[in-house]
């Protein structure tokens, strides 16, 4: 029974990934732009413009190309990148940890941001706390993640210089690293001179893109803690003795999360969408910035590479938050 | 004389649009007593219980009365102080089963959190305590139902958890809101039957609310006859039932022919009846909107 619902999940996200593969293949290559015009000089020959055209495959018909690529994913093989003139693979794999490091740290951000606020609203719901933390979260929640990078870099890049606002790290720093996971491996080698490094840089980005998810968490969690808090158990606990808080983090607080945690996966796959405009601002080098890159170049074989595994990402995570939804509802466990 | 367990002084309540919801409710609950509490639905029975027990709705406001606990004002008392007080000296044993369990937790930590957290027992002790208690209420596996959740439990068997935590923690006073009215009628007869066994048993003092005067014929040594937020009589429960005084406690009975007649109470008491408590609650507000005002 378990092992169908599984494999129909496994099913569902393979046809999922397949549908997102076809339309980016036709869009890209319907959308205007040659990126064999843009990788030779202006005065290359027809001749050597086929040539090229040959090398990459892109003599051939949409669907024929599309078999051949599909082909080479199959084995493991997404081609090689037009621009870079490297294996896509490679190329992907060396940017994701950055990305995935810089989104982990501002979901976090976004959780501990959020859940306090919804927590503090819903204690002392009705007061000016929560009042003022509504304006907080619909100021926050109004203002997109990219704008919020601008925001940022104007006051602490521009303003009041304190935080690094370019790039992953210190470019003077000797780096140990032999993934690219380097917050995690600074940490794990008690470098922690180098996790500070890295936080440094990483911290506006990320805080661009958590205020707009931090601010989804209060409102939603904080309306859903009130009205768990209402309920019949909640008063029970009241009576026993326990405090607002206390009643809060140990009754309520679970099964608010409940309605808000499928929220939180939805939107965590938008932040992880705005790494791409928000890398691009703090000149971060990961995916997002390489997504930028690699479609002002037209770079074909790269862009597919990208999407793919932004979608695998995407899908992955929905995979989590069911998980996670199941875990924490004994209903679910035992139903 | 003793203290009283529960005395409820002249006790007002209002709504933010500044109507009464209580109207100068006055009544006591002595040492190992159960009093009755009995009106129609909407009579403010829950809210009466609720002001007890400090966990009235935001939106209601105590305008006007005292409550003393075994002699201690609670409104005297700073926040922490009264909530402490209350978990430990009194109990709820809520109305429905189904909802008052929170259906995340198992049912073990819920019924001996009070007893560690607020009371400070050790876990060896609440255990202990809390599976005597099971067995007093007939719960012949304990085991099972401490790990289950609440909605592996039926609804009779989730009344039995919670009367067994309400008693657990020797409480000298017990608020029962209607704690069969959510129950299937069989199962009704046989928890009424555990608690006034364990009442007895352990001497615990009970507010009894219910809209069902065969329940309170039953149960109670005392009884106050509630319409609208206004005791309209109070008196032992043999003296209400041979020679009720009130034309409304009459109106009620005359609707309750045999408590297990399910139509009952939807019989209407009589117009002039109404006319007449109607008068009495327009002079009553009358009277309290003088200072109040
Ligand atoms: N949260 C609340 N806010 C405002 N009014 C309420 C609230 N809960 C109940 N009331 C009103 O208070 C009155 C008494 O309600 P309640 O004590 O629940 O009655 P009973 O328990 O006797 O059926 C009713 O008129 C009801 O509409
Ligand atoms: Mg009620």
């Amino acid at each position: 029974m378990l092992l169908q619902r599984f494999l129909i999940r496994l099913l569902t996200m393979a046809i999922t990934l397949f549908g997102v593969a076809v339309v980016v293949f036709v869009v890209i290559r319907v959308a205007p732009g040659d990126p064999i015009a843009m990788m030779l000089p202006p005065g290359a020959s027809d001749a050597d413009i086929a040539r090229l055209r040959a090398l990459y495959g892109l003599d051939k018909t949409i669907v024929q190309q599309f078999f051949i690529w599909l082909g080479g994913v199959v084995r493991g093989d997404f081609g090689t990148s037009i621009s870079l003139r490297q294996d896509v693979l490679g190329l992907v794999f060396n940017r994701l940890p950055a990305t995935l490091e810089l989104a982990t740290v501002a979901l976090l951000m976004a959780v501990a941001i959020g859940g306090s606020a919804a927590i503090l609203g819903a204690r002392e719901r009705g007061t000016a706390v929560e009042a003022g933390i509504d304006i907080a979260s619909g100021t926050a929640l109004s203002i997109p993640d990219f704008l919020w990078g601008l925001v940022l870099i104007l006051l602490f890049g521009v303003l009041i210089p304190v935080f690094d606002i370019s790039g992953r790290v210190s470019p003077q720093l000797d780096l140990p690293f032999v993934t690219q996971f380097y917050l995690v491996e600074s940490m794990l080698r008690l470098r922690f001179d180098l996790t500070w490094d890295l936080l440094k840089h990483m911290l506006m980005p990320a805080v661009a893109l958590a205020l707009p998810l931090a601010a989804i968490i209060a409102q939603l969690l904080k309306q859903s803690l009130k009205e768990v808090l209402d309920l019949d158990y909640v008063v029970l606990a009241r009576v026993k003795g326990f405090s607002e808080t206390q009643v809060i983090l140990r009754e309520a607080l679970k099964n608010a999360a409940l309605p808000t945690l499928t929220l939180v996966g939805v939107q965590f796959t938008f932040l992880i969408g705005g790494t791409v405009i928000v890398e691009r601002l703090f000149s971060y080098e990961g995916l997002g910035n390489m997504a930028i890159d690699a479609v002002i170049n037209r770079d074909l074989p790269l862009i597919q590479g990208i999407v793919l595994v932004f979608a695998l990402l995407f899908v992955l995570i929905n995979l989590a938050v069911d998980m996670m939804y199941a875990l924490l509802n004994p209903r679910l466990r035992h139903g | 004389m003793s203290a009283a367990c529960l005395d409820i002084r002249s006790l007002s309540a209002v709504l933010p649009n500044g109507q009464r919801v209580l109207r100068s409710v006055s009544l006591s609950v002595q040492p190992g007593e159960v009093r009755a509490l009995v009106g129609e639905s909407g009579a403010g029975k829950t809210m009466i219980g609720k002001a007890v027990l400090g966990v009235l709705p935001p939106s209601v406001r105590i305008a006007e009365g005292d409550m003393l606990l075994e002699g201690e004002d609670l409104g005297q008392l700073q926040p922490k102080a009264r909530r402490t007080l209350i978990g430990a000296r009194t109990a709820l044993i809520p109305q429905d089963p189904l909802t008052a369990l929170n259906p995340s937790r198992r049912i073990g930590p819920q019924m001996t959190d009070r007893l560690v957290r607020i009371l400070g027992w050790s876990d060896e002790r609440a255990d202990n305590r809390i599976r005597q208690l099971l067995d007093e209420v007939q719960i012949r596996d304990p085991e099972r139902v401490l790990k289950s959740y609440p909605h592996e439990l039926s609804g009779g068997m989730r009344q039995r958890v919670l009367i067994a935590a309400a008693f657990a923690a020797e409480p000298r006073l017990i608020v029962a809101d209607e704690p069969t009215t959510a129950l299937d009628v069989t199962v009704q007869k046989q928890i009424l039957r555990l608690i006034a066994q364990l009442q007895r048993d352990h001497g615990t003092a009970i507010l009894f609310v219910t809209h069902d005067l065969g329940v309170v014929a039953k149960i109670s040594q005392r009884v106050s006859v509630l319409y609208a937020g206004k005791v309209v009589e109070e008196a032992e429960t043999a003296a209400l039932f041979a020679a009720p005084q009130h034309p409304y406690t009459r109106a009620l009975m005359a609707a309750t022919p045999r408590y297990t007649d399910p139509l009952a109470s939807l019989r209407p008491v009589d117009d002039a009846v109404l006319a007449g408590l109607a008068a009495e609650i327009a002079a009553a507000d009358q009277a309290w909107r003088r200072p109040h005002g």
